[in-house]
This record gives structure tokens, sequence and C-alpha cells, in this order.
């Protein structure tokens, strides 16, 4: 099985009212020097195939289901692939 | 084989190993004494979990045989997964409060949520649908930051699972002291309905039937959560604490559903849900209780992690899991069943005649203790008490007020104290309308729901004023009890059944049993003169940190039907030149009152005190009167006294306001919190009528069409004159201004 | 006429929904599972509140994976109306039936109460029988209430009398433009976050919510008259 992170974040142009609030929170505990503060998810996928069939397949599940495009951009990083 | 690397029994007994789970010396012994023989390290855990205060009640036991049980409504007293009333009908309300409060010290969003999904399966383990949701729950006062954590967190956990599963919440109260500072106390009610066929318990009856584990899969989380709940949390060590049970509303949900169809087949013989103690508890509590063995082969147990032990599967707190006995042959359609929801469920045992709580694993047995030796034979202490030498002091102590300077001031900084502000902040993030049989929501005296199909209501409230128990536990008790039927009276509903929930320090210590003796003794009293019975309850020792015990906290949940929906009642003000009443004199009572808290900065003295045949008749001629419609709203007075729940009339009545003089001490009459007393209005047209039914009664002044509030002393003086939107500005913002305004 | 209660695992008022169709508003309701949806039968179909697969990923995210969105999909295409009141709105954006989307409440926290809503529209068939500009107050409870749209969409939904509800006070949750309620492009496809079935009955909260359902039944009357 291959791992791969999927890591979805809020679009540039929606506002992120979790990522505001953290990074008050931050401000108040003395991390004065944090700018923006944006929160995302990471999601863990295994699956199996070559590194082109999960590309394709991975790309495919952000599209159809991981990912709300309304609001969300993703990227993602396909770890090791299995040897056979 | 997995158990290879536990300890042996020797090195148990040597080592006194059974001391990390909990277990005291001679509790060992009475173990090894009842099974003739060193028990391994499986047994060894089994006899910790059951034996723990969370599963045997062993020092409170000789207590709960004090509260008054029965009650002509009563069908099921403690002792199950909730107690049963019965409301006419053919129909039932099933009902219990629990705490969690330890896991809500250490990670208090899970820790609250799991505490509702618990209490949640105990009423539809019984085959009851959970209709509504009631809380209580107490923190530090919001000085503190990791005390406002625990607060949100909390507060948000118990939302989301309530929200998750849509139950709505739709009563509640929160109070805050400093006493409950880094350990706060969670409570959470269920109420549920049932009609009489359906009524479940949790038996493991019939040789040869067939034991079935539905739910979630067991994982090493929540290991020794009964024992852990039993014990003072250690605050500072938080790195050596086991891991939490997480819980899956949505999982619960499914699963609810699942059990409330199964309760509807003629296969089903018993099931129980699978909380403290997990697997253990329920295991030997059905066998136990229905004089039967039960047998379960753990390799069967479906698990979340690999290469779990017996000792892990059996002392698992994994949520959201039920144990259930089905007759044999019947076994694939109860499958069959659950699989239809998307719940796992499978065959793990049989039930035996030979009252042996017997586990396989591995083609070894690896534990084999009669099911009554871990419950019904748990060890019972009759602890040690004795009387505070505070309390001889305290009662000593002469009634005084208060010094007060400025009336209007003092009001307005009472409005503002978080346990009398307005608890939006709080239910607003509860779905209190969910199921669309909300009737009252919260924010009033009790919150109300239709039964739908008859045109009764069921209320329901949670209350418990701990600095008067901590004052005064026997009159503490029985205020805590009145406070409850009291809110229920005026939201036009009688009293039915009561469950509890004993929040105390650590029973070791005299002081605190005594606590414990006296405020049941209180409350027993007063369940015993108010017609309400405790159908069930649970207690939680050890809420101590640093070894200091917070205030001695026995919640009294409650509930009660309205008859009649045209007869509810609420809080706030209704229509202008409506007559304000208000019944029961005001004395100088201010000892644990709100006043002297924020004045003096402590609580000393006597507490208010209570006549519970005055309180009776009170409470009898005010319901007659709201049943006879005679009333347009009513409240009991409570913490801050008249001139707080004045106010809170207006809060949420549009655009009226009151004009009242009140006679004797300014002070005395603003804000005593003498028990026993009401604030109604009441039709002009009905005054004489009302002045019949309830003769305690004082008319003291008219609703006005304008939105202010003016209250006059003796001769005419204005002691307090105030727009009503002052005071709700006051009142209603108090408890997000704590929140945001500290770092 | 006759409505299908569409519930996903975990949507629990469905039985709500089902109730003030059936017992106050008087006409045909039943509740479909979302693994057999065939709802070719049904006249309208209404899609509850609740929290379908435990609003796990985003809220009605996972709701796309059952059956019952594809028929849902061939339901709408043949002009009859489909409601989606709260988590049911939520499953139509998901889906794309709708547009816009969902984040967490501008405060973070889950929120529940009465808000006081303008009926913007009151020329569709959902709201035919409620009068254009009309303040009603129906109760809400969400914790992903913050609905989504960009500026140009938002524009374009305006221009095109699609937005049928926005919030008249302050329980907006963050929404774009305050908005409440909105239509498809055919118009017979409403998403709302507050929800009208908690409003049928004076005894629980008003009756402000009554109208929205007299309005589907009316102009299912009209059509089906003037079909016959």
């Amino acid at each position: 099985m291959t791992k791969v992170n999927v890591y979805v974040t809020l679009r540039e142009s929606v506002v992120d009212p979790q990522g505001i609030a953290a990074k008050d929170a931050l401000h108040k505990l003395g991390f004065d020097e944090v700018g923006n503060v944006r929160i995302g998810r990471l999601i863990e996928l295994e699956l199996s195939g070559t590194q082109a069939e999960i590309e394709e397949r991975v790309k495919k599940m952000c599209e159809v289901l991981l990912v709300n495009k309304v609001i969300e951009d993703y990227s993602f990083e396909i770890g090791e692939v299995a040897g056979k | 084989m997995s158990a290879m690397h536990e300890p042996t029994t020797q090195q148990i007994k040597d080592e006194k190993l059974y001391r990390q789970m909990g277990m005291t010396d001679e509790e060992f012994d009475r173990a090894v004494e009842m099974i003739g023989r060193l028990p391994n390290y499986t047994e060894t855990g089994l006899f910790s979990a059951m034996w723990s205060e969370h599963c045997s009640y062993k020092s409170s036991k000789p207590i709960l045989r004090r509260f008054p049980t029965e009650g002509e409504r009563v069908l099921q007293g403690p002792g199950e997964g909730a107690g049963i009333v019965d409301i006419g009908d053919n129909q039932a309300a099933v009902f219990k409060m629990e705490s969690h409060n330890s896991p809500s010290a250490i990670e208090p969003f899970i820790g609250a949520a799991t505490g509702a999904g618990g209490i949640i399966r105990d009423v539809f383990s019984m085959g009851a649908r959970p209709v509504a949701l009631v809380n209580s729950m107490r923190f530090g006062d919001l000085s503190d930051a990791r005390d406002r954590y625990l607060f949100e967190q909390a507060v948000a956990g118990i939302a989301s699972y309530g929200n998750t599963i849509g139950i709505p919440t739709i009563a509640g109260e929160v109070q805050f002291d400093n006493c409950y500072s880094k350990r706060p106390l969670v409570n959470a009610m269920t109420v549920g309905l049932l009609n009489h066929e359906d009524i479940q318990k949790g038996l493991a009856s019939g040789v040869g039937n067939t034991v079935i584990y539905a739910g979630a899969k067991t994982g090493r989380d929540g290991i020794h959560g009964a024992t852990m709940s039993s014990t003072e949390v250690a605050v500072d060590k938080e790195a050596e604490l086991p891991v939490m049970q997480a819980g899956d509303p949505f999982l619960e949900k499914l699963l609810m559903e699942a059990c409330l169809e199964l309760v509807k087949s003629d296969a089903l013989i018993g099931i129980q849900d699978m909380g403290a103690a997990g697997l253990t508890s329920s295991a030997a509590e059905m066998a136990s209780k229905a004089g039967f063995g039960v047998e379960m082969n753990l390799d069967l147990i479906p698990q979340r992690e690999e290469g779990m032990t017996p000792y892990e599967m059996m002392l698992s707190e994994s949520q959201e899991r039920m144990l259930i006995v089905v007759k044999k042959g019947r076994e694939q359609e109860i499958i069959d069943l659950f699989a239809k929801h998307n719940i796992e469920a499978v065959s793990v045992g049989v039930v035996t005649e030979d009252k042996m709580l017997r586990l396989k694993h591995k083609g070894e047995t690896v534990a084999e203790i009669l099911a009554d030796t871990l419950a019904e034979d748990a060890p019972v202490y009759y602890k040690e008490s004795k009387e505070p030498a505070y309390f001889s002091e305290f009662q000593a102590m002469e009634n005084t007020e208060p010094v007060v300077t400025h009336l209007k001031e003092t009001l307005t900084a009472l409005l503002q104290r978080p346990t009398i502000a307005s608890k939006e902040w709080v239910y607003n993030q509860f779905d209190t309308q969910a199921r669309a049989n909300t009737v009252v929501a919260p924010g009033s005296s009790a919150g109300v729901i239709r039964v739908r199909g008859t045109n009764k209501g069921l209320a329901m409230t949670a209350d418990c004023n701990s600095r008067f128990i901590y004052l005064d536990p026997e009159t503490g008790g029985k205020i805590a009890v009145a406070e409850a039927t009291r809110n229920l009276i005026c939201s036009g509903a009688e009293p039915i059944a009561a469950t509890d929930c004993l929040n105390f320090g650590s029973p070791d210590k005299p002081e605190v049993f005594w606590q414990v003796e006296k405020s049941a003794d209180g409350i027993s009293e007063a369940c015993r003169k108010l017609n309400a019975p405790i159908i069930g309850g649970n207690v939680s020792m050890s809420n101590e940190v640093n070894g200091v015990p917070v205030y001695p906290t026995p919640t009294m949940g409650m509930v009660g039907i309205v008859h009649d929906l045209s007869q509810v009642t609420t809080t706030a003000f209704k229509q202008a030149g409506d007559a304000i009443y208000v019944i029961g004199e005001a004395k100088t009572e201010f000892g644990g009152s709100e006043l002297q808290q924020m004045v003096e900065g402590k609580i000393f003295g006597k507490v208010p005190a209570i006549d519970l045949d005055v309180e009776v008749a009170r409470q009898k001629d005010l319901l007659k009167a709201i049943q006879s419609k005679l009333v347009q709203s009513a409240t009991d007075l409570s913490e801050g006294g008249f001139a707080v729940a004045l106010c809170e009339k207006a809060f949420d009545a549009q655009g009226l306001g009151a004009e009242v003089s009140i006679p004797g001490s300014s002070v005395t009459a603003l804000f005593s919190e003498t028990q026993s007393r009401f604030l109604v209005t009441v039709k002009d047209e009905h005054a004489e009528a009302f002045e019949k039914l309830v003769p305690d009664a004082n008319r003291i002044g008219t609703v006005t069409a304008t939105a202010e509030i003016v209250i006059k002393g003796e001769e005419n003086t204005v002691l307090v004159e105030g727009t009503v939107e002052e005071f709700r500005s006051a009142w209603k913002g108090a408890i997000a201004c704590l929140l945001n305004s500290e770092a | 006429m006759r409505f299908a209660i569409l519930s996903f695992p975990g949507s629990s008022c469905d039985e709500d929904m089902v109730h003030a169709v059936l017992n106050i508003v008087g006409e045909g309701a039943e509740v479909v599972n979302h693994n057999q949806a065939d709802l070719k039968s049904f006249d309208a179909v209404i899609l509850p509140t609740g929290a379908s697969f435990g609003d796990y990923l985003r809220p009605g995210a996972l709701a796309q994976s059952s059956p019952a969105i594809n028929s849902l999909k061939e339901f709408v295409k043949t002009g009859k109306p489909v409601l989606g009141v709260g988590n049911g709105f939520q499953i139509l954006v998901e889906a794309g039936i709708l547009p816009g989307a969902f984040l967490i409440n501008k405060d973070l926290k889950f929120r529940s109460g009465n808000s006081t809503l303008n009926v913007e529209n009151a020329s569709t068939r959902f709201t035919a029988v409620y009068e254009e500009g009309q303040q009603i107050t129906l109760p809400f409870a969400h914790h992903y209430g913050n609905y989504y749209v960009d500026k140009e969409t938002a524009k374009q939904l305006k221009a095109d009398g699609r937005i049928v509800f926005t919030y008249a006070d302050d329980s907006h949750d963050g929404s774009v433009d305050g908005i409440a309620g909105v239509l498809n492009v055919q118009g017979n496809v409403l998403g709302m976050m507050p929800l009208p079935e908690r409003a049928v009955e004076a005894i629980i909260g008003g009756t402000d919510g009554l109208p929205l359902f007299q309005s589907i039944i009316k102009n299912w009357s009209e059509n089906n008259v003037s079909h016959a």
C-alpha cells in the first residue's frame, strides 16, 4: 500500500473563521510575530496502484468528494510507492 | 500467548500490583478468599473495575438505601440503566442523570460529549426513545484561563453529541464557584419515552441463549475509566493518564435506531450498555441480575487494535457498544437487523447455568469468577462520618445583612454574576428544538416538551445550590429538592420522580462523608414530602483538587407531568396591567447567598431555613392556581432573591416592566434568599380567585407597559429604578464578557 | 400530494418533517431511505435536517455516496419541487444541485434559536403564500450555517431573484449578503438553513413556516388542475 497525504485548505478568497480565531489566540499568548493563520485538513489515504494511477485516482477522489472546490484548494504528496 | 508478559498471580500479590488498579489490600484479600485462589491479572482487573466506587457504590450504598424509591407511578426504580415512571396512556418516562466529571477535567470536550453519549445509551437500552436532554454543570468562576477553557469546551462537547444525534437539550443549569476550579462537574440527564410493553432489562437469562456484542469495535481507550473516575484527578500529571475514550455520535445514532427496532423483537432477552468498566460490568451485571452465568470467547470480540489482551478488552471503555442476549437460534436475524443499520453485531458467548463469568481467549480460560462475586457481593463500606468544625461555628452565627450601599448598583452587579447571568451563551449552542416537540426551551424555570399524540407535556429541570449544602448539608439537601419541584410547578407541571447525581469529595474523609450522609437525609425527607421518589442516579466521589474537595453537590434532576398543555406557564410577564404577587415573606437569611458571596468574598453562617410543610402547601396552592388558569407567569425566587427574579420576568417580555412596593428592610426585601417563595402575575379579573387559592400571596404591584423596573420600599421611597434594557444588557452579556475580557 | 422525506443515516429530523407535512399540513408524507430511493412516484422531495453521516468530512458531503443522490438529480430534472432545509440544504449544495458552499459559523460555535427572515421573493412556488418583503420568524440550528458564494454569483443570484430569504437580524453566521435560502436556476429546488417544519404549530414555536408548505401545495394543485 502506498500512503498519500492530501492537504485541503480554504481558498485564498474565502474567510477562515477558525484561522482568525487561532491567530487572535496566538497573539494573546504572546506570539506576536504571527501574521496570517489558515487552518486546513490533512487526509491520509492508503491505496494501491502505480504512481501514475495513484495520481489520477487521488485527483478524482479530491474532485468528487474530498474537496469542495467552491471553498477549498488541495494538493497531495505521494509517499514511497510500494514495490511489487 | 498474549497474556505471557502479564505479571503472575504471585507477582500481583507480592508486589501489590492491584493497588495500581485502585484496589486496597483488604479488597484484594477479600477477592482471594471469595474465589479460593489468587486471581490472575485479568481477574484482578475485573475485581478492581467492578469493585470501584463507580460500579459498586461501595461507599454510598448504605446512603442510597435511605432514599425513597417507590411511588404509585414508579415502574422501575434504581438498579437498571435508568428508572421508569408511568405517565398514563400506557406510556412511561424513562430517565437518569450521570456524571462525567473526571474525564471532563482532563479533556473537557471529549469528556462531556461521552458523558452525554453514555446516558443516552442508558435510556435507549431500556427500550425508550430519548426525547430530551438536560444538563447540570459546575465550573470555577471564569477568572482563570483553564476554567474558561474547561467551560467552553465542556459546553461545546455536550452540545456536539446531543446536536449530532438529534436530541434536543431543553433545560439545564450552570453555576460558577472557585471550589470547582480545575475540577468541573459535568452531569447529563436523558429523558426517554416508551410504551409499557417495550420495557427492557439488562438480563442474561435462559441457559444456551446467545450473547451478542453490537456497536463500535473495542480499542485500548478508556481502560480503567471506572477506577479513574473514583479517584482524584492529578491535574499536574496529565501525561500519565490513560487514553480517553472518544465518542462517535453518528455511530450512536445508528446504534440507537437499531436498538429501538430490536426492542420490538421477541428474540430479545436482555440488553445493556457497556458503560463504565465496559464488557466487564455489562456481562457480570447481566448475569448476576438474572441468576445465570455468561461465557464469552474474547477472540470473537470486534477489536480495533491488534494484539489486545483479555485484560485490555474487558477493561476498555470504548464508546457506543451494547451487550445483548437473544434467544438461541435467532442470532442471524438480530445480526441482520443491526447490519441494516450499518452496525456490526457478532455472537460472542452463551448464557450458562453455573453463574460464572467465564472468559476464553486463544483456547484458554483466562477468567472464571462467579458473576455475583463481582457484582452483588462487592464490598460495602460504612464510612466514618464526622461533623466538620465549621458547621457548629456557622450555626452559632447570627443572621445579618451584608452591607450594601447602593441598591441599584448591587442589583446590576448581581445580574452580572455568572451564576445568575443569562445562560444564552450556553444554550444557544444546543439544538433546543430538534424533534419539534419543544414547548418551553431553556431560559424559563423548566424545559417542557409535549408528548406527541396526547395533550400532555413533560417538564424537566436540574438543580442544586451547593453553597447551601456546604454550609448545612441537611437543609441544603432539602432546598435542592424543593427548588427542583418549584421549577416544575412554576412551569405548570406536577413533579412525578427524581434522579440524582451525588458529586462529593473523597468519602474517606469523615467530614466529607458527613456531608454525604446529611445531605442524603435532607434529600430523602424532601423527596418523601414532595412526592418525588428517586428512581435512579449516580455517585461521583473524590471530586478534589490538591486534596480540597468541591462543595458537596448532589444535583437533583426532576421530571414532572403537564396534564394539559394549555397549563404550561413560563417566567416572563405577559401583559401590562397584570397584578404582581409574591408568595412568602423575605427574612434576613443570607448564609450562602449570592449577595453574601459577592459582598464578603466567601460564604458563612446559617442557610435559609426551609419548612417542608409550608413548601408543600405553597407548591400545591400555586399548582392548583396554574392548573385553574389563573396565573399568567410564575417563577421561584432563588439566587439573588426578589429583585433578580423581578428583572428576569421582564427580560423576555417585549416592552413590559414592573412597578412594585415591598415592605421591610430594603436589602432583605430585595436580595434575601429565603425559601419557598414565588413571584407570579395574575390578570386583574382573576385576582380574587387567585388570592383565595393561594393564601400566602401578597399583591405588591403591577406589570407596566413601559419597559422600566421601579421598586419602592416603605413610605414610597424608590429603592431601585431603571430601564429593563440597562438591566438586561448587564445580565445578557455577562458570560460572553467574562470569557472574552481576559487573555 | 405525496412528499418523499429523503432520509440519510443521521438525518435525525426526518420524523419532524413527516409530522409537519402529514399531521399538520395534511398531505401524504413518507420517509424514503437513502439506499432504496425510488422517487419517481412522488410529487415532491424534502431533504430534512439532522447530521447526515455525522456531518463528517463536511456537512452534507458524504451523502453524495448514497444511491438516492442520483435519483434526486433525476427528480430535479422533472421540474417537481425539491426542498432542502438545514442539513438538507447542505446536501443539495454539496451535490452541486444548488450553488455555493458552507463554512463553519463565523463565531465557530453551533448556534440555535429563532431568526427573523425577509421574504425576498414571494413569487416562487415555495413562497407564493407569503407576501413580498414580509418578515417571518423561523427556528434554526446549525454549526455550518455560514453560506458562501463568490461575489459574482451572489450578484447573479440577486439579479435572478433566486435569493428567496435573507436574515433580517444578526443570525446570519457570516452568510454572504445574509442569504438564508436560494433557488436553483429552474426554480424548482429551494435550499434554506432556517427550519420551517419547526414552525407549523403555535405550541412549538409559531406558524410562520406553514405558508411555505401551503405554497408548494397551492402551486401543485394549480398545475394539476390545469393539466387535467
